[in-house]
């Protein structure tokens, strides 16, 4: 039995599932749920690969390079947020980020 | 079943077995060593996929860079364990069903339009850019050919995103400390000659010779210096 392209989507729809929960279940880690942020990230590259090769069109893979760029991006400045407000508030909750509400 | 299809499954299960202690585990350390085995994985299916420079690519940059810059965060912030776990099953039910939820639609989505699956890759019709050129040029090159001949113009926006990523880490996270020591260029050139010397008048002030107190069994040497009161 081959692997075909919905072995690979339904992978990348698991991991995408979990990281949306694991999103919901860490609220008081701001780190845990940027990892969260990073596998749902992992998870898209996932399905474009997959689609890249057995549609035989590079494309995919090029945009899974873009991803990835944005991503390393993305996790350092948000480490970087992170860093900042623990210096501030000395606490990571998102819970307790609630000053903008007005 | 052949050995690709052993390692697919080898590694899938693996992946979404590390992936869902990264989001359970209780120690953030773990967490993050977690997700490493986790792109190690996701590597490897890369390298199933026949995404070689993607695979490598993964391994550099995730492993190499982003996941330490997690564990550093994470050693740096010193954040206890307990309070962090507070409200993990409060959140629980919400974060189940939704995932329910999420895992449910593309469950359907994959069943409805994914049943028969290509198994092997399909060719796209000639003419497009990119197909079919794996197989001629190697993954590598090819990616290269279209990253800086079609791409180039998206290639040169993601290295202004990755150097605003720079410049914004650095400006977010720089913190000026006051009682360093730190040399100020532009003062050091406005400087004139008369910031340096300094030239003070003062007032011409005698001093008083002092005589050295003689000792007692030493007799006076002469008239002039006996003026001196002795103790």
């Amino acid at each position: 039995m081959n692997v075909t392209l919905a072995h690979y989507l339904t992978i990348g729809s698991m991991l995408f599932a979990l990281s949306i929960v694991g999103i919901f279940l860490n609220r008081k880690n701001l780190i845990v749920i940027l990892m969260a942020i990073e596998l749902e990230l992992l998870s898209v590259n996932m399905n474009f690969v997959a689609f890249s090769h057995y549609l035989g069109d590079m494309q995919g893979q090029l945009f899974v390079f873009f991803i990835l760029t944005v991503a390393a991006a993305e996790s350092a400045i948000g480490l970087a947020i992170l860093v900042l407000l623990f210096r501030n508030r000395s606490s990571i909750s998102i819970d307790k980020l609630n000053s903008l509400k007005g | 079943m052949d050995i690709r299809s052993a390692l697919f499954y080898i590694f899938a299960s693996v992946l979404l077995i590390s992936a869902f202690r990264v989001i359970t585990v209780r120690n953030t350390v773990h967490a993050s060593l977690f997700l490493v085995l986790a792109f190690f994985q996701a590597s490897g299916l890369f390298m199933l996929l026949d995404a070689e420079f993607l695979s490598i690519t993964l391994v550099l940059v995730y492993v190499g860079a982003v996941m330490v810059l997690f564990l550093f965060v994470v050693m740096m912030l010193d954040v206890s364990v307990d309070t962090i776990r507070i409200g993990f099953w409060k959140h629980f039910p919400l974060a189940a069903s939704l995932g329910a939820v999420v895992s449910l639609e593309l469950a359907g989505v994959l069943m409805a339009g994914f049943r028969v699956g290509v198994v092997r890759p399909m060719s796209l019709p000639e003419g497009l850019p990119g197909a079919q050129s794996a197989e001629i040029m190697g993954n590598t090159k090819s990616l290269g050919v279209l990253l800086y001949s079609n791409y180039l113009y998206p290639v040169e926006i993601a290295a202004v995103i990755l150097l605003v990523a720079i410049v914004a880490a650095i400006a977010l996270t720089l913190r000026a400390r006051k009682d360093s020591k730190y040399q100020d260029p532009g003062e050091q050139i406005r400087v004139k000659s008369k910031d340096r010397l300094q030239i003070v008048k003062m007032a011409a002030v005698i001093q008083q010779p002092s005589l050295p107190t003689e000792p007692e069994h030493q007799p006076a040497v002469g008239g002039a210096g006996a003026e001196k009161p002795k103790s």
